[in-house]
């Protein structure tokens, strides 16, 4: 059973409506799942409530990227037109925060744009090309209009058979064990 | 939500006997459609085999484009006084091309970033062809000020590059201002493109038969999985991506016009620019998504997710800005008559009634009189004219450009250095190519990539709403 238990991934169950996946999502956060996730075709309103996930880091990584750049600028241009080759211009400083601040302003705003993309990519663990869920022939539909509840085995208080009856009991319409 | 407590005694007695009317909100997506049927239309685009109508187009597209490809040869192997460039006039076509296209490009991000801050979820079903439309017209913009400058070989020296000379770029200049916010924008906009077409680039690779096609869109989605964990960064991250939109986009153009405004030339030295050029450069935007989305609405029968609602939309846009485009020129004159200014005065007379009077006059023509059509229900459906009035507005508002640079600089302080600008047959061409560059880039964009994004469509749907039932 133990070493069969490795070689799993999880177990499926496949939704067809968004108000029922809903009302599974709050059904499995109050059982106190951990590793768990529901894939849907769109971003449903509401479901990270229903789900109880804490807010997403990425703005961390906006301010980090925004802080950068607003720095990045300021020191661009003041070694560039004030230290390294210093500027005379119509007898203004050399350099000051007035002049360049459309550079500042760009710098800022590009640079959070990258904390952003890639704070993105870095907290949804992706890029990832291979993943046990892409075996399922089921998963191929939930990009179009099916919604699926997949409970992981990592989780501590997976069992296959409970997990199985769990599902079961939410309504869900197909019910998968997904290899590892 | 405030929901009227159950208990009979705190009900108003009114509402036993009457049903509150509920407010019609005109549907995003006609005829009810699922969400299999939107998730096969946008895809059967892309898997179709190729439409005869698009081989047609994209043959026509790369023979204008090489105009383009010719001109700038040419160009680079003779120099920059084939372009009709000389005294007074210097910048000539080439800086009203590089306005006009990034104006051009202003509507896409407005769709995508400032519309989805205000919640109008009716930017669904446009903002992924309107971004693109953004991506590419910056493209065609970035090609002008780069040949602009005569040797395009150094045009690396407009970045904060180490170069021979041991000299850096001089950042009081607004046309170093302009390189970085034209930069910064390509750059943030294709972030915003590439990142809100990750999911429906998934479900195209979870619909690829072909080995060749799995590879190239499961590489392009990342691996995107569309678990909740997911979207709930992705969506943030999206957001986020919009809120940093919306000062880039209005800080774009109103850097592109300081590059006026900072000069002291007549007619070019004035505070209005920047919110002037920016109510333009979306006025123009929207009348090229409307160019660009009735003829593909009709070619893939899009009229379920591309309705009427969001025609009379994008046609109200276009009236309202138009309409401020048109107070803006009023404003103007205003202004040229009551600073006492002789110079600035005689900039706008003669802008009116100077030696290019037409360019003025088609200017306002096309900018304010053709947009006040759109008050007309009439006219906002009968989409042929819409159509139409929109290529009136795109080539009004090139006349825009070209009023405001070329009337300012042929007539400017000291008679004796006044003189007439016309064309080359190589500005021409160069400009004439752009629009089949920036075809060739759009057909692509049609047949390999998601035109629609799927999952925001499927999200304004009725059944979307998890509450609904």
């Amino acid at each position: 059973m133990n070493e069969r238990n490795e070689r799993i991934f999880g177990v499926a169950c496949t939704f067809r409506r968004a108000s029922d996946v809903y009302r599974a999502a709050e059904r499995v956060r109050d059982a106190g799942w951990t590793r768990w996730d529901v894939h849907t075709p769109y971003p449903v309103h509401g479901l990270d409530q229903a789900m109880g996930l804490p807010r997403s880091p990425v703005p961390r990584l906006t301010l980090l990227g925004g802080v950068t750049g607003f720095i990045t600028g300021c020191l661009l241009t003041w070694y560039m037109n004030s230290y390294d080759y210093p500027l005379i211009v119509g007898g203004k400083p050399f350099w000051s925060v007035i002049f360049p601040f459309p550079v500042l302003y760009e710098c800022t705003i590009l640079f959070a744009a990258f904390g952003t993309f890639f704070g993105q990519f870095i907290f949804n663990r992706l890029p990832r090309h291979h993943h046990p869920l892409f075996d399922l022939p089921q998963f191929a539909r939930v990009s179009d209009d099916t919604f699926m509840v997949v409970l992981e085995a990592r989780d501590p208080q997976f069992r296959l058979d409970d997990a199985r009856g769990f599902l079961q009991s939410l309504g869900g319409q197909e019910i998968t064990v997904i290899r590892d | 939500m405030a929901h009227a407590p159950d208990s009979s005694s705190d009900r108003p007695a009114v509402l036993d006997r009457v049903r509150p009317a509920e407010l019609p909100r005109a549907p995003l997506v006609l005829n009810d459609r699922g969400f299999h049927w939107i998730t096969d239309k946008v895809c059967g685009i892309v898997e179709e085999p190729t439409p005869r109508w698009w081989k047609v187009t994209f043959l026509v597209a790369l023979f204008v484009a090489s105009f383009t490809g010719v001109g700038l040869a040419y160009l680079v192997s003779t120099g920059t006084g084939t372009w009709g460039l000389r005294a007074p006039v210097g910048w000539g076509w080439a800086i009203v091309n590089f306005v006009f296209w990034v104006g051009i490009g202003h509507a896409g991000t407005l769709i995508s970033a400032i519309l989805c801050l205000l919640r109008q979820k009716w930017r669904t079903s446009i903002n992924r062809a309107a971004e693109a439309m953004t991506i590419f017209a910056v493209m065609c913009a970035g090609i002008f000020p780069l040949f602009h400058v005569g040797r395009v070989w150094f045009a690396w020296w407009l970045f904060p590059l180490p170069n021979q000379n041991a000299i850096w770029p001089q950042f009081r200049s607004p046309l170093e201002w302009d390189v970085f916010a034209v930069s910064t924008y390509f750059t943030v906009s294709t972030l915003f493109w590439y990142m809100g077409m990750i999911p429906d680039l998934g479900a195209i690779r979870d619909r690829a038969r072909t080995w060749w096609r799995k590879a190239f869109y499961s590489l392009l989605a990342m691996g995107w999985r569309g678990g909740n964990r997911q979207w709930s960064n992705f969506e943030m991250a999206y957001l986020l991506l919009a809120g940093l939109s919306t000062p880039l986009v209005l800080s774009v153009h109103t850097i592109v016009s300081f590059d006026f405004a900072v000069s002291n030339v007549p007619g070019w030295h004035t505070t209005i620019f920047p919110p002037y050029f920016v109510a333009g450069a979306i006025f123009s935007g929207f009348a090229m998504v409307l160019t660009l989305m009735l003829p593909l609405r009709a070619i893939y029968r899009l009229h379920d997710v591309i309705n009427q609602y969001h025609i009379d939309n994008m046609c109200k846009i276009i009236l309202a800005t138009g309409t401020m485009v048109g107070y803006a020129y009023a404003t103007e004159f205003f202004i040229a008559a009551y600073s006492g200014n002789p110079y600035e005065k005689f900039a706008f007379i003669n802008r009116a009634f100077g030696q290019y009077w037409w360019a003025y006059w088609i200017m306002v023509s096309c900018n304010v009189i053709t947009p006040q059509l759109f008050w007309f229900r009439k006219v906002r459906e009968n989409h042929s004219l819409v159509w139409i009035i929109c290529l009136f507005v795109n080539v009004g508002m090139w006349f825009e450009r070209f009023v405001i640079t070329i009337t300012s600089l042929a007539n400017d302080y000291l008679p004796s250095s006044w003189g007439y600008y016309s064309p080359t047959i190589v500005d021409i061409f160069t400009f004439f190519g752009t629009f089949g560059f920036f075809s060739v880039l759009f057909l692509l964009f049609v047949r390999f990539l998601p035109l629609l994004p799927m999952a925001e469509v499927k999200m304004v749907t009725p059944q979307a709403d998890p509450h609904a039932h």
